[in-house]
Formats: C-alpha cells, sequence, structure tokens
C-alpha cells in the first residue's frame, strides 16, 4: 500500500460559468478504521481562493500551514492578494523543495482571479507538477473512479446551481466506491460576490 | 530545521528535511507513491534554416492519463527551447532553472544565449545529481554559429546529433526519421517529419497520445505551433447527464458574501485652485 | 536477498527460479441486464506495458443464443477458458440434447474457476444473457469463481472508472427524489458507449473500438463503435 492511501481522501474541482467548484470527503481514518468524519481536506487561502489536499494527513495539515505563512509572507510583502496561479507557484515550489522528500499530498487548487475574476483550476503530484486544465481536476484514494465520474458527467458554462448538482453526484458516486474515502462531503462553490459551503448528506459506511 | 519558535527563513535548494521519516514509512512497507510521468515521444531534427521540434501532449500516472494535454515543449530563451520526457515536475522544474540561469547570463553579456551553453548547464546540473533527476530532455535552437540539436539524458551524458527522439515512444518516432531523414530539408518537409513520427509515438505507444505540439526556431524567428495537429478528437457523448436541482441531499449551506475591495479607483484632472 | 544467500552458501547455494506465468493484456468488459434483454460490452484493444498488440479483438465471446461471455485479464488464459468453455457446452448439448441455460453456465464457469484455486485463470469475467424466465442477468465472476447475479457490472482494466456511473444511471445512487424508470434497451447501449467512450479518454489500455452485443429473445445482435485510437 502507498503511503498516500493511509488516511484516504477525495478531492475534485471543476470549472463552471464565471465560478469554480471545488469538494471533498470528510473521512479521516487510519487504513481501514474510521476516525472520525468532520475532518477538513480543504482550506481557505484567500476570499475566492482554496486548496484541497488529499494525502498523508499529517502532512495535510503541515503543507496547509506552511502555505498559510508563505502566502501571509507574499501578501505583506507586495500588498495585495495573491493570483490563482502565482499561488499555484508557490505551492508547486514548496513541494518542489522537497524532491527527494516528499510531503505526501497531491494538491487541488481552485479559485477566481482577484482582479479578473476568470476561473482557475489546477492540481500537482506530490512532487509538485503542476497541472491546469479547463475541465475539472481530481486527487485521491479514488482518482479513477472520479475521472470516470467526471469524464462523463462534466460539461462546459454550468451555472453554479448545476455545478454543484454535478460536482456533488460525481464525488458520492466515485467515493462510494472507495473503502477509505467519504463519510460526509463538503463542496464550496466560489462566485464573485460569495461562496457557499454545503454539507452533503452521504452514505456513512 | 532550526528552531520550533523560529519563522522558516527563504532558502535555496533542496530540502532534506522528511527524508529520514519517509524511508523510515517505506521500511514499515508503505511504498513510495508514484509521481507523473510523462509517458511521452519527444523528437527534433535540423533542417536547412533550423530546427523543429515535437512532442505529444499526455502526461500519465501509472496507466492512468492524468492530464490530456500538457505543454513538454519548455521555453529556454527566445531562440531556443527544449523538450522534456521523464518525470514531469523534473523536466518542468530544471528547464525552468536553466531558462532563469540562462536569462541572467544574457543579461550579464548582452549577447544572445548559445544552445551549448544550455547544454552544458543542463549536464552539469543533472550530472550533479547522478540522475535521480529523471529528465530526459531534446534541446534545440539556433543562435550566432547555427542551429544545435542535442539529446540530454538524465544522468548527465549528451548528444548532439541532426535528429534526436526521446521518451517511452522514442523508437516508434525513431523509426520514422531512419526512414525518411535526410539533411537540409525544407521547412514544410522538415514539420511533415516531425508531425508524422510524433505521430507514430502517439498512435503506437500507450504512453503516449492526444495532440502535437511543434516549435520551430529558425535564426530570426521562433514559431511555437501549440496544438499543431489535434491528432486525436475527444468522445462525443451520445446523452447528457445533468441532473434536477436538488438532486443532492444537502445537510447545511452557509453562504459567505464577499464585500469587494475598491479594485479601481478613478482621478478626474481638476482646475489648481489659484485664487 | 541474493547477495545474502551467497554469502552464506559461495555460489553452491539455493537459488529461487523465478517463474512467471501471467501477462496483463488490458482490456475493459461491462454488462448491463434489463428487463427482457441484456447488453454485454467489451473493448478491442490488447495491448501490454506500453505497447499495442491488436486493435481489433474483442473481448465478448457468444456462447449460445442466450448467452454472452465477456472475458479480459491474460489473453492466454481467456483463450484456454473459452476453448474449455465452449468443449463443455458441446458435450452438455450431446449428452442432454438441449442448450445449458445462462444461470447453468454462470455455475458451471464458477467451478471451473475454482477448479484452478492454486494456479488460477487470470481472467475477469462477465456473463450476460437471458435467464430461464425470459428476464436479462448479469452475472460477474473474481478470478478464481466467486460469483453473484447484479443488475450491472463492469470489468478489467477500466471497471473502476465505468463502475460508479452505472450506480448512478442504472442504480439511481445518491440521487434524491429521483424517478425509478426500468431500463430501456436504448437507454443501455447509449450509456455503455459513453461509458467506454470515457474510459477511453483516461485509462491507457482501454481504445481502438467498442463491441456492444444485445441479448433478447430473438437472440443476438452485435453493433461496433469506434474509440480513440491514441
Amino acid at each position: 500500500m502507498s503511503i498516500l492511501d493511509y488516511n484516504g481522501a477525495a478531492i475534485m474541482a471543476m470549472k463552471g460559468k464565471d465560478c469554480v467548484a471545488i469538494a471533498a470527503d470528510r473521512r479521516f481514518g487510519v487504513q481501514a478504521q474510521t476516525v472520525s468524519m468532520d475532518f477538513d481536506k480543504i482550506f481557505e487561502m484567500g476570499p475566492h481562493l482554496y486548496i484541497g489536499l488529499p494525502g498523508l494527513a499529517t502532512d495535510v495539515q503541515t503543507v496547509s500551514q506552511r502555505l498559510n505563512f508563505r502566502l501571509k509572507m507574499y501578501e505583506l510583502r507586495e500588498n495585495r492578494k495573491i493570483k490563482p496561479k502565482t499561488f499555484m507557484s508557490m505551492v508547486s515550489n514548496l513541494l518542489y523543495e522537497r524532491r527527494f522528500g516528499p510531503y505526501f499530498v497531491e494538491p487541488v487548487i481552485a479559485g477566481l482571479d482577484p482582479k479578473t475574476f476568470q476561473p482557475f483550476i489546477a492540481s500537482m503530484d506530490l512532487i509538485g507538477c503542476p497541472m491546469i486544465t479547463d475541465d475539472f481536476v481530481v486527487s485521491g484514494t479514488c482518482s479513477e473512479q472520479m475521472y470516470g465520474m467526471c469524464e462523463s458527467l462534466w460539461e462546459p458554462n454550468l451555472e453554479p446551481e448545476d455545478l454543484f448538482e454535478t460536482i456533488s453526484q460525481a464525488l458520492m458516486n466515485a467515493f462510494d466506491r472507495d473503502a477509505v474515502s467519504g463519510w460526509g462531503a463538503v463542496v464550496y462553490i466560489i462566485e464573485k460576490d460569495k461562496v457557499t459551503k454545503r454539507l452533503l448528506k452521504t452514505r456513512m459506511d | 530545521m532550526a528552531s520550533t519558535v523560529a519563522v522558516e527563513l527563504p532558502h535555496g535548494g533542496f530540502s532534506f528535511d522528511n527524508c529520514k521519516r519517509n524511508a523510515l514509512l517505506e521500511d514499515k512497507g508503505f511504498k513510495a507513491p508514484k509521481a507523473y510521468k510523462t509517458g511521452t515521444t519527444i523528437a527534433g531534427i535540423i533542417f536547412k534554416d533550423g530546427v523543429v521540434l515535437g512532442a505529444d501532449t499526455r502526461a500519465t500516472e501509472d496507466t492512468v492519463v492524468a492530464d490530456k494535454n500538457c505543454e513538454k515543449i519548455h521555453y529556454i530563451s527566445s531562440n531556443i527551447y527544449c523538450c522534456g520526457a521523464g518525470t514531469a515536475a523534473d523536466t518542468e522544474m530544471t528547464t525552468q532553472m536553466i531558462a532563469s540561469k540562462l536569462e541572467l547570463h544574457r543579461l550579464e553579456t548582452s549577447r544572445k544565449p548559445r544552445v551549448c551553453t544550455a547544454n552544458r548547464l543542463l549536464k552539469q546540473m543533472l550530472y550533479r545529481y547522478h540522475g535521480y533527476i529523471s529528465a530526459a530532455l531534446v534541446l534545440g535552437g539556433v543562435d550566432s554559429t547555427g542551429p544545435h540539436l542535442y539529446s540530454v539524458w538524465p544522468h548527465g551524458s549528451t548528444d548532439k546529433l541532426p535528429y534526436v527522439t526521446m521518451g517511452s515512444g522514442s523508437l516508434a518516432a525513431m523509426a520514422v526519421f531512419e526512414d525518411r531523414f535526410k539533411p537540409e530539408m525544407e521547412r514544410e518537409e522538415a514539420m511533415k517529419l516531425v508531425q508524422d513520427a510524433i505521430r507514430a509515438g502517439i498512435f503506437n505507444d500507450l504512453g503516449s497520445g492526444s495532440n502535437v505540439d511543434l516549435c520551430i526556431i529558425t535564426k530570426d524567428k521562433t514559431d511555437y505551433l501549440r496544438t499543431y495537429q489535434e491528432a486525436n478528437l475527444k468522445g462525443v457523448r451520445q446523452g447528457t447527464y445533468r441532473y434536477k436541482r436538488g438532486t443532492s441531499a444537502v445537510l447545511k449551506t452557509e453562504v459567505k458574501k464577499i464585500v469587494l475591495e475598491v479594485i479601481d479607483t478613478q482621478v478626474k484632472p481638476q482646475a489648481m485652485d489659484t485664487d | 536477498m541474493d547477495s545474502q544467500m551467497n554469502e552464506l552458501y559461495g555460489n553452491n547455494g539455493p537459488k529461487q527460479v523465478h517463474f512467471s506465468p501471467y501477462a496483463f493484456n488490458g482490456g475493459t468488459v461491462l454488462a448491463v441486464a434489463g428487463e427482457d434483454f441484456a447488453v454485454v460490452a467489451s473493448d478491442t484493444r490488447l495491448s501490454e506495458g506500453f505497447s499495442i498488440h491488436s486493435r481489433d479483438t474483442p473481448k465478448t465471446y457468444k456462447l449460445s443464443d442466450k448467452t454472452v461471455l465477456g472475458s479480459c485479464g491474460f489473453h492466454g488464459d481467456v483463450l484456454t477458458l473459452t476453448k474449455v468453455i465452449g468443449a463443455r457446452l458441446k458435450m452438455f448439448e450431446h449428452s442432454h440434447n438441449k442448450k445449458m441455460s445462462t444461470s447453468s453456465i454462470a455455475a458451471m464457469l464458477s467451478t471451473m474457476l475454482y477448479y484452478k484455486r492454486f494456479f488460477p485463470y487470470y481472467v475477469y469475467n462477465i456473463i450476460g444473457g437471458i435467464d430461464d424466465e425470459g428476464k436479462g442477468c448479469v452475472y460477474s465472476f473474481d478470478p478464481v469463481g466467486s460469483y453473484e447475479r447484479e443488475a450491472y457490472r463492469a470489468g478489467g482494466s477500466a471497471s473502476s472508472m465505468l463502475q460508479p456511473l452505472l450506480d448512478n444511471q442504472i442504480g439511481f445512487k445518491n440521487q434524491e427524489g429521483a424517478t425509478v424508470v426500468p431500463l430501456s434497451k436504448e437507454k443501455a447501449v447509449a450509456l455503455v458507449k459513453d461509458v467506454f467512450i470515457s474510459a477511453a479518454e483516461r485509462d491507457i489500455y482501454t481504445g481502438d473500438a467498442i463491441i456492444v452485443q444485445v441479448v433478447t429473445k430473438d437472440g443476438v445482435k452485435t453493433e461496433q463503435f469506434p474509440l480513440r485510437k491514441d
């Protein structure tokens, strides 16, 4: 078993019409044993910027804290909000620095540009190879299931409400076929003027 | 790490903080995860007025396609580009690093960078890491001494050749080159040859796929043709899978309004107060 | 390991002989049961490692007018297994003067697989067909003969990509207030094509074309549909 599968996670992000969505499961477990069902894997990095960190739970929290620190330093130095793409480079550099002793996380980034409000989604492998796409990105222990769902369900220019249904269905059905993720889900829909956070009712087995 | 209280200071180079812990985990039987690979077909040839570089656009994570349209032809300088195969992060970061070093060198010397300089920087960097940075590169460009094409291997050895291929699809692509390459080709003919070599990789090697990217570098112009050919169209679905709103059961909803900061201020010209 | 052995025994010590009789040749199979029909589909790519052996090798095998088998994994075992099944079906027909029913074929396959419990056929099997009552049925197997009757099942290299969408679209899983309508033949075939299109996008071992076989009381109809070739 890979150490990335030790705690279990499922995270995905999707682009919509002038909005982005990012969703994650809520399980924290140690291999087959579920420990809690309210574990945060998505972290707010700015009003329009979120990052999802699936992987080894200890690294999830360490990386989120290190990123928070670097982000604050950036915003103090530059006196402006970070662009999602710049933030992606920041994450990428943090991970590649540890090329030969990596953090076991495979991040997913979703956000809107702070000035133009252009949607942006990206994902990365554990040593920080960035991948920007125009449709969706997935990461976690059931990535194959999520790819299968997203590849069929996603379509361009979904309105925020429709995007919510699409990403929720994609995530729920994917993690129901994975033994180490699920147990509740959270979905963030990021729009220009508001962020809507919804907790989903899912199977709890 | 110095102290738990002191803040982390920015420092250069790799950090080996986690190595011991990760080795311990590996001893316990937790395998180290795999990074994205660019299975890849990359190729380049020298023609009459310059070089043509080509690449497919698939990135794989084991047997799953991670990125269907990734960029494998990396910028080094305006007259030098570099195709990368191997671990995706390594090719990306290595070429970025060499691009930045070469730009500083250009500013220092006020000269257009030479391909042999880029080649030496790359091989010295890769040799330093004894092949642990798995970047296999095809480096091409045109400088004051003419067109040059190199292949650079992960351990730091390099070849200077008129036509090269690399990656898992290199044999498929090389078969096409061995059959049809000749010196002093015209631009169109050279482009067609590289395109066909990459296509051979795309269709016959499972690690390569999607589209053909080309980059043509001549003495006074560089044409980066992203998605030069869409070799594989995405399948068209028969039905749509849109859901009625309210299909997913929601337990709790929280809305966070975002008060927009002043993004733009306009200053109107006013007459100076001269009273 | 070998170096430790050499230290202890020199070069005359015991040597471990490696024997790897299996290969993985990719491919995906899928079967869906409807009220009075069953759909069995597979892609037609045969591959190993990073190379493609064949672009036109369907992995569905018509066993009778009422039964189709989808079978993938190690192609050598697939060929042997289907050959033996064919022989067993003929023997049955000659001695009983009738065709074997779908449920009986499934039970027979299970015993055939378990018979090789400690040197298994490396094969994922899914049977689709019409049962004794004229209803559509699907039986899915693991390589050593555990089997189960289901409404739909995907198997092989892209099975984990296909299965969740089938759960959602045929099983209506996770859909609040959705009206459960019986699956029509047309919808089943369209869905099968769509899930294979999606799988071909992301699984390197799935592609080239799909073969869709629709089993009804009137026999088996076959349809082919192109997929990505990269």
